[in-house]
């Protein structure tokens, strides 16, 4: 069972990694999105969107024809830098980061939106900046909302497959997370090492379930 | 004002049964290796026998048999190796008197037809020049299971392992391989030939046993009937046409 460990480890950092990307640029986007009026603003929501509703086939081809050693990103990053991205954990991590930031964005918008924009002016007139308010009055304020929507990004990167197996391949003990072990499992007949996996995967995911849901506001449930 | 929810859900309950319950159906679960040889198959059988609906299911030979030992409801069963349909038979999921093999095929080595290194041998591929190579998934996968057997016997397995870029089916490789992702793939002749534009056939690779495909209507097969004349049908001089056109030979 030592290979369902590594499995196991390998989607914890690949959700990991996912996690923390998707706080920097979730939070970020939130906030722009809740904060900002500007036309379109809408259809920017909705484009940000779509990695969480497109099927993670679809997805995985559209990585695969950009970051590909061929695509225009993934060549660019060949000729100049030697790197491919394909069939490594990186690329786990970002198929993983894409289908799981609107789930982080989402949050955070609604998160923001609830902080009472008086208690930000309130903090401007007492003459601190803009920078300030920010990470003492906004983020605070609206902390537990996007933390619960970072981990339900974390639970679905953690399930993460489709795009996955297209970008990064299933090889053991590098790219082979949990979620494609199952499959390899079911499909080899392997029933007592995909009963192992399932249990493991299972358990994982209940107890980020359980996190969020402590943490989440009945409010942002409702609307995010 | 007209309850449309309600009428809604009729609509799609009506279309949710029309589409489960059609008693002239007949589900082929074949190797990847068959898809397009079979895709043009099934519409000269359907011609033959009006009224039959041939729906297709392709994947691994060993993924189709865990679905089918699952109780998936297929009515033919072809397989790319003889261990799966082994596998099956011991499980006594075919009707074993009709099993036949219908087709022979060849393991070849492809590289991308850009590349500027081409292998001579299998031994080539333990360079370094060759870092990534697609193989399919051992456990599940014929063509891999194919693969491991000549490596090993080469002794070579345990150099090209830490290479391998598994593929959970053989046309996975060939899509690997077009796609220039690898550096080499194992696949079958009748993949390669497919992509001749993407994919070059580097070497062919020679089995200790002949690869032959065989076939068997399912003990659990609900249109038993149109299951055995299926089997039959793809013995006959149009089926055997559309399969050596795809470059099989015959068994």
């Amino acid at each position: 069972m030592d290979a369902a460990w590594v499995a196991l480890t390998l989607s914890l950092k690949v959700a990991g990694w996912a996690t923390a990307i998707n706080l920097l640029l979730g939070v970020g986007v939130g906030y722009a999105l809740a904060r900002w009026r500007f036309p379109g603003r809408n259809l920017v929501d909705a484009a940000l969107t779509l990695p969480m509703v497109m099927p993670p086939t679809v997805l995985g081809y559209y990585l695969l024809v950009v970051i590909g050693s061929q695509g225009v990103v993934g060549a660019w990053l060949l000729e100049h830098f030697g790197i491919r991205l394909i069939f490594t954990w990186q690329a786990a991590v970002i198929a993983a980061a894409i289908v799981s930031f609107p789930l982080v964005f989402k949050a955070a918008r609604v998160a923001f939106e609830t902080v009472d924009t008086q208690l930000e002016d309130a903090a401007r007139t007492l003459g601190i900046r803009e920078m300030g308010v920010f990470f003492r009055i906004s983020l605070p304020l609206a902390w537990r909302g996007i933390l619960a929507g970072l981990l339900l990004a974390f639970a679905r990167a953690l399930g993460e497959f489709g795009a996955t197996l297209m970008v990064a391949g299933s090889i053991a003990g590098k790219t082979q997370t949990l979620s494609i072990a199952v499959y390899e499992a079911v499909q080899a007949g392997q029933d007592d090492t995909a009963n192992f996996l399932v249990a493991i995967t299972s358990i994982t995911c209940i107890a980020v379930l359980l996190s969020a849901g402590r943490l989440m506001p009945g409010r942002v449930l409702a609307r995010g | 004002m007209t309850p449309c929810p309600a009428r809604f859900f009729a609509a799609l309950a009506a279309a949710c049964i029309g589409l489960s319950a059609q008693a002239a159906d007949l589900t082929v679960s074949a190797a990847s290796s068959l898809t397009n040889a079979l895709r043009e198959i099934a519409p000269l059988f359907e011609a033959a026998h009006p009224g039959t609906q041939v729906r297709m299911n392709f994947g691994a030979s060993g993924g189709l048999l865990q679905q089918i030992a699952k109780g998936a409801p297929a009515d033919v069963f072809a397989s790319a190796d003889q261990e799966t349909m082994n596998q099956a038979q011991a499980k006594s999921l075919i009707k074993t008197d009709l099993r036949r093999n219908f087709v022979s095929n060849q393991l070849v080595v492809i590289v991308p037809t850009a590349t500027s290194k081409t292998p001579a041998t299998a031994a080539d591929l333990t360079q370094p020049a060759y870092a990534r190579i697609a193989i399919g998934v051992v456990a599940s996968v014929p063509a891999g299971r194919y693969t491991k057997d000549v490596l090993d016997a080469a002794r070579l397995w345990g150099a090209i392992e830490p290479k391998m870029i598994g593929a959970h089916n053989v046309r996975q490789v060939l899509d690997y391989v077009a796609r220039a992702e690898v550096d080499a793939g194992f696949v079958y002749k009748t993949d390669a030939a497919l992509m001749a534009d993407k994919v070059k056939v580097a070497f062919s690779v020679p089995t200790a046993q002949p690869i032959l495909y065989p076939v068997a209507p399912l003990t659990g097969a609900p249109n038993a009937d149109a299951a055995a004349k299926f089997v039959d049908f793809l013995f006959t001089a149009p089926a055997q046409a559309v399969l050596s056109k795809f470059g099989f030979g015959k068994p």
